[in-house]
């Protein structure tokens, strides 16, 4: 599977976002005008529209974007390493770990002194990204025996999923009616709290992780063509899988740390570009990357504006659009 | 010398088989009746007997027998021997372990009803609410069958498995809008998570009509299963009519797997972790696995059911959380090891 323009998909995906970018700053509760966004863009808006788009919709477009292309190469890196075209970072108990640690932490702390600190708004993507590590490390761990199988690791990462999940509807049953709902909005995947801060916290993991990964595009084809091929091409892979595992697990459990169980976007992205432009990762991966945040910008702004002012997670609009073209192309092949 | 062998092997699963299977039974009767025994007032072993042969309405003992312990127990036996026997057969037919109820759909579909039924229809009936479930199990399954038809190149496992994944993300986020929207997730989240603590005999009455029809129905193609889940090829070289099998498999699963949900809500696990340990204990022959299924997933639900009343009462702790976490630590090993059964 050669070709199929690979370029041309990607020229048409990054005029598509930039369009997006712009009708996105756009969406929301208060309409400006675009001569007013301009003028903004330029430094020279009023106060209350320089406050709006730069400190509430900017940050929360980047973050969209950034969230967008790490999940959609965490799962293609999934997908190729356990050989599964059903994986998914969800499956690696990211979101459950991630969900888990969250929910915990809303049960037990949130009335502490602890949510009063002003570091506070890096509290709970903390206790998120250390819950997925976690979860990522158990699974690893309880998978690993001389070596690891990626049937293996699918299936002690769906044990583990159900655990953590038996646990989480445990704790969240037991909540306050608000906690309760705070929690089903994370778990659900929600972008709504940004700020820069939350910018340059995720940005270093997408810039650094994600070139790293199109760099090492060559083991993910050879993995596609199973083990006994890649050791017979002379390839450490143990180490290049539990290498590239790692990034995996790092670049979802970021994600989600800032963006909560956004789940699907890992799944389908991965296989749209693959129908797309085939299934060389040399070529797929910058454009997965593309697509899959131009997937979460236009679903972030329609969670803003299908039922505004109220706003529904964006996680739910990714399945909702993700599903049916899924499907289509599950019945077109 | 080799038939021989072969002999002994048989031999041997069939008595695997039978022991397995009035192991099962006893233990099942036993857990049965501890837990009608155990609760907020127990109750002696013999006072059971008395309300089952000479029920006496003034007693207050066998009323709570009559009304509470014993339709509850009977529906965990049910629910768990249904979720058993629907895994057992998606597994089969998609010769695919991860296959389980909920990947078809169902329990994503019985969701989204209820979370309709919940946000447009809030003064329903319990009664009402598992009709809804059921009708949404099957529109469920009914979509995801569909577009496996849709699809030219017909029903493969893998393809099944993917538009049932896509088709259960699909209706959970639906319904996940819905609760959110009109702010009734929580309600939704116990209805499911309530498994079968109000139990009556209504659900009784409906559930054993499908037992007999789901498992008869089972039974009659556990021949032809078997031999499907080597392999459709195969099975059609061994002169097996797959289309025919394959639909009366699906229509068992969504009779099963769709009156378990409507009683009970969503209990994980049951569907996906007894498939795996009875092929462990008593090979690939589904004339046996069907049964011995059943009878393990009752055992797994009655116990769970019981631990959920005992971890911390008077609170009840949601049942298919229990069901998960006792059957997770299984599960582990059975993919840990390498005689996995798949």
């Amino acid at each position: 599977m050669r070709g199929k323009k690979p370029y041309f998909v990607m020229i048409v995906v990054v005029l598509l976002t930039i369009i997006s970018f712009f009708i996105s700053l756009n969406t929301g509760y208060i309409k400006i005008d675009w001569l007013d966004i301009f003028k903004v863009l330029v430094g020279a808006g009023t106060e209350q529209n320089q406050l709006i788009l730069i400190d509430f919709r900017l940050p929360r477009i980047i973050i969209a974007l950034l969230i967008g292309a790490g999940l959609a190469i965490s799962g293609a890196i999934l997908q190729s390493i356990t050989q599964n075209e059903l994986a998914d970072p969800s499956i690696l108990g990211i979101h459950s770990g991630a969900g888990l640690a969250v929910v915990l932490f809303i049960y037990f702390l949130r009335n502490t002194t602890l949510s009063l600190q002003p570091y506070s708004i890096f509290i709970m993507p903390f206790v998120a990204l250390v819950g997925a590590l976690l979860a990522a490390c158990i699974i690893y761990l309880l998978a690993w025996k001389n070596g690891l199988a990626p049937a293996r690791l699918l299936l002690v990462g769906i044990g583990i999923n159900a655990a953590f999940g038996a646990a989480l509807i445990i704790f969240q049953l037991r909540m306050h009616p608000n906690d309760f709902m705070q929690a089903t909005v994370w778990l659900s995947g929600d972008i709504q709290g940004t700020s820069w801060t939350y910018v340059v916290s995720l940005l270093p993991w997408i810039v650094i992780l994600i070139p790293y990964v199109i760099y090492k595009a060559r083991f993910l084809n050879i993995f596609l063509l199973g083990d006994q091929v890649a050791i017979g091409l002379g390839i450490n892979l143990e180490q290049e899988r539990t290498k590239l595992l790692f990034v995996s697990v790092a670049l979802a459990g970021a994600c989600v740390a800032v963006g909560g169980g956004i789940a699907f976007l890992g799944l389908i992205v991965p296989h749209l570009t693959k129908a797309l432009v085939g299934s060389n990762h040399h070529v797929s991966l910058p454009n997965m990357a593309l697509i899959g945040a131009l997937l979460l910008l236009i679903s972030d702004a329609i969670a803003r504006s299908i039922l505004a002012p109220s706003e529904i997670p964006v996680g739910l609009v990714v399945s909702c659009i993700g599903a049916p073209y899924f499907i289509y192309l599950l019945v077109r092949q | 010398m080799n038939a021989n062998k072969n002999n002994i092997q048989i031999a041997n699963r069939t008595a695997v088989g039978s022991t397995t299977l009035i192991v099962g039974i006893i233990l099942l009767i036993l857990s049965m009746t501890f837990s009608i025994i155990h609760g907020a007032v127990d109750i002696e072993l013999s006072t059971i007997w008395e309300s089952l042969t000479q029920f006496n309405p003034d007693l207050t003992t066998h009323q709570i027998i009559y009304e509470l312990r014993l339709p509850r127990v009977l529906a965990a036996a049910l629910v768990g021997a249904f979720l058993a026997i629907s895994g057992v057969i998606m597994q089969g037919i998609t010769q695919n372990p991860l296959a389980s109820p909920s990947i078809m759909g169902v329990s994503a579909g019985a969701a989204f009803m209820i979370a309709i039924a919940f946000a447009f229809f809030s003064t329903i009936s319990q009664m009402g609410l598992m009709i809804w479930a059921f009708i949404g199990a099957g529109f469920g399954a009914g979509l995801v069958f569909l577009i496996g038809q849709l699809s030219k190149t017909g029903l493969s496992p893998v393809k099944l498995a993917l538009a049932g994944t896509a088709i259960s993300t699909f209706l959970q986020s639906l319904s996940t809008a819905l609760a959110i929207h009109f702010d009734v997730a929580r309600d939704i989240s116990f209805w499911f998570a309530g498994g079968i603590a109000g139990t009556r005999w209504i659900s009784i009455q409906i559930m054993i009509p499908v037992a007999l029809i789901g498992i008869s129905l089972a039974l009659f193609i556990s021949r032809s299963l078997t031999m499907l889940s080597f392999g459709e090829e195969l099975a059609i070289g061994l002169g097996q009519r797959t289309k025919l099998v394959k639909t009366t498999a699906i229509i068992v699963v969504l009779l099963l797997t769709g009156s378990a949900v409507a009683v009970a809500g969503t209990i994980g696990f049951i569907g996906l972790v007894i498939p795996h340990i009875t092929r462990f204990l008593v090979g690939l022959d589904y004339r046996w696995i069907i049964p011995c299924s059943a009878i393990l997933g009752a055992l797994l639900l009655v116990l769970a059911d019981l631990g959920a009343r005992m971890i911390n009462p008077p609170f009840e702790t949601p049942v298919g959380a229990i069901t998960a976490l006792v059957g997770v630590p299984f599960f582990l090993f059975l993919a840990r090891s390498d005689r996995r059964g798949l």
